[in-house]
């Protein structure tokens, strides 16, 4: 059979087995639960509080990396100066970092006797502890998507063309918006759709930073562990299956969102 | 990689795999064995003394040694599921029996009166919640009452998560029933303006004490008292100090042997005796000096046994009926915990 061969059996064997069949089990899992037990439970205020602060907080979070990630890269690939590779590998230490070592050391800068949290408490700024502490963890931890997906687009980018432009009478605005901001940007959505889908889920590092207050500063992923602390496997499940179909939601809308792009700009 | 130089490869490890294989069998027939004792959060350094003494007295005395005894702490809850889930724990030692009832219930592990085998409720030793302060107490905190007046910031960890913090609110609740004369509602309000006055909920007891001691986050924490004194310790008695209530819950963290596991491990008999131990003048003796309040205080060192001031201790049998209760009422899904905690501050 024409497109059932050997490639297509890889495929979804292995698909099968890390991925599938695991989702497969939790939404078995969640279905233990009566539909209309699920449904009360997906749309009771703390699921959809904690719901909100995730999803909100994980978009808002990747919206800040793209700006700054977009920068780093910029700068990583454009200039040489001394020091640059170890900067350019000091940007993967989120990845290498275990997210609990990542929590402690941001909430002990953050808390009200920390190093940034000291000099932001005299102003009535408080980060530690709060929703805005939840928000420094998830940058944290997803920065290093969006300065690895863009950089390998902007070093393949000509400095040729900014000077063409600059020589045709382009301002340096224009020039940004212009030439250089369009090839990289499904690249940068990329970035963006890897960002938000690792804060989505974090859990490790923000507990420690978070407060865990509910309805306040309480995350999803914390109220799949109490019910799993409770003992209640189908209603963690029922909370994993919510967070996993917005996700899925999203990130199917963010990825046509850039094949559209991709088409428009025809760029690969 | 060619399928000669995959040959060499296998050669070149055959001697370490056989090497390997030989050393398993040696200590088989040697008879040695090892325990796995899954506990709590705060008792590393206890069972750390306990294992090293019950290892030297057993080896002296029986033919089939044992090689050590391996410690896994974490949350009493998160450490009973474990065990549900298959974790081959030889003994569990947790922080309240309800986590030891939900072994027996959902795993059937061990007997229902699992808690009636060994003396004093199968629990050796006995804690207590107690406050933890700044130094010189900025805020006066002397009682329960005081934990929720305006301005005074309390650290407990989630009782959802967290078994010392279970004990903490029940003895929030016991305190309240005998001040306001068991009227239900004012209790209730209590424990809702108590609740306020949280603004960081940890998932577990060492946590908790983190965000005091070290973050400097409020001004009273409610905590073990085995785990006050570590603090103490820890960070230094001349930042923090302890208040003791007037009235406070006997915590009884129990222990059990597992038998679905030691019998399927032939470790019965090394587990029992393990857990008998701690029973003993020489095992009670090593339970006070890491601050756990001993069931025989003649044994122990009469200067351990002074840190212990007493005071009024209502027992979770007397005051809530046993956990089999106090769990679905005040923890479970839609529980008073669940009722009080006023969201969106």
């Amino acid at each position: 059979m024409p497109g059932f061969g050997l490639g297509f059996g890889i495929i979804v064997t292995a698909l099968s087995l890390v991925v599938l069949i695991p989702l497969a089990a939790l939404v078995l899992k969640a279905a233990g639960a009566g539909p209309e037990e699920i449904w009360a439970l997906a749309t009771s205020p703390r699921v959809l509080s904690a719901l909100r602060i995730s999803f909100g907080l994980a978009l808002l979070a990747a919206a800040v990396n793209v700006v700054f990630g977009l920068i780093i890269a910029w700068v990583l690939v454009r200039y040489d100066f001394l020091g640059r590779r170890i900067i350019d590998a000091a940007v993967d230490l989120p990845f290498a970092l275990p997210t609990a070592v990542a929590g402690i050391a941001l909430a002990a800068l953050y808390a009200p006797n920390g190093w940034i949290g000291a000099l932001l408490a005299p102003l009535g700024v408080k980060v530690g502890y709060t929703p805005a502490g939840i928000l420094m963890a998830l940058i944290f931890i997803g920065l290093p998507f969006v300065v690895r997906t863009v950089q390998p687009v902007l070093a393949e980018m000509e400095a040729e063309l900014e000077e063409a432009a600059a020589l045709l009478g382009a301002s340096r605005w224009k020039t940004i918006t212009g030439v250089i901001l369009p090839p990289v940007l499904p690249a940068v959505l990329t970035g963006f759709t890897l960002a938000f889908a690792r804060a989505v889920g974090e859990y490790g590092s923000v507990i420690f930073i978070a407060g865990n207050i509910p309805m306040v500063s309480e995350i999803a992923p914390l109220l799949i562990v109490i019910r799993l602390e409770q003992f209640d496997y189908a209603g963690a499940a029922v909370i994993g299956v919510v967070m996993l179909l917005l996700s899925f939601i999203l990130i199917l809308g963010l990825n046509l969102l850039q094949a559209a792009l991709r088409r428009r700009l025809g760029h690969v | 990689m060619s399928e000669a130089s995959i040959r060499a490869c296998f050669h070149r490890t055959l001697p370490a795999v056989a090497l390997l294989a030989s050393l398993f069998a040696v200590s088989g027939a040697r008879a040695q064995t090892d325990l796995l004792n899954v506990s709590y959060d705060p008792t590393r350094e206890l069972y750390r003394e306990i294992n090293a003494a019950f290892i030297a007295e057993w080896n002296a005395a029986n033919p089939k040694k044992i090689r050590g005894i391996r410690q896994s702490h974490g949350g009493s809850g998160s450490q009973a599921r474990a065990v549900i889930d298959g974790l081959n724990a030889d003994v569990v030692t947790l922080a309240l029996a309800g986590d030891i009832d939900a072994i027996a219930g959902r795993a059937g592990k061990l007997p229902k009166d699992w808690q009636a085998r060994l003396p004093h409720n199968a629990s050796p030793y006995t804690s207590t919640i107690v406050f933890l302060v700044r130094k010189g107490n900025p805020k006066g905190v002397t009682d329960w009452g005081d934990l929720v007046k305006p301005g005074v910031q309390v650290i407990t960890p989630n009782p959802k998560t967290s078994g010392g913090a279970r004990w903490n609110y029940l003895a929030a609740w016991a305190w309240a029933e005998r001040a306001f004369n068991r009227d239900e509602a004012r209790v209730r309000d209590y424990i809702a303006a108590l609740l306020r006055n949280v603004p960081v909920l940890d998932t577990g007891a060492r946590g908790a004490t983190t965000t005091f001691a070290q973050r400097g986050i409020g001004d009273v924490f409610l905590s073990w008292e085995n785990e006050a004194h570590l603090a103490l310790a820890e960070f230094g008695a001349g930042r923090l100090e302890i208040v003791y209530p007037q009235l406070s819950i006997l915590a009884e963290p129990p222990v059990a042997v597992i038998d679905g596991n030691v019998d399927a491990k032939g470790t019965r008999a090394e587990a029992e005796a393990y857990l008998r131990f701690l029973y003993t003048p020489k095992g009670q003796a090593i339970i006070a000096r890491h601050h756990y309040r001993p069931r025989e205080p003649q044994h122990a060192d009469p200067k351990d046994v002074a840190k212990f001031p007493l005071l009024t201790l209502v027992t979770i049998d007397e005051a809530f009926s046993g956990w089999g209760k106090a769990q679905p009422v005040h923890f479970g899904d839609g529980g008073t915990f669940d009722q009080l905690y006023k969201p969106g501050r």
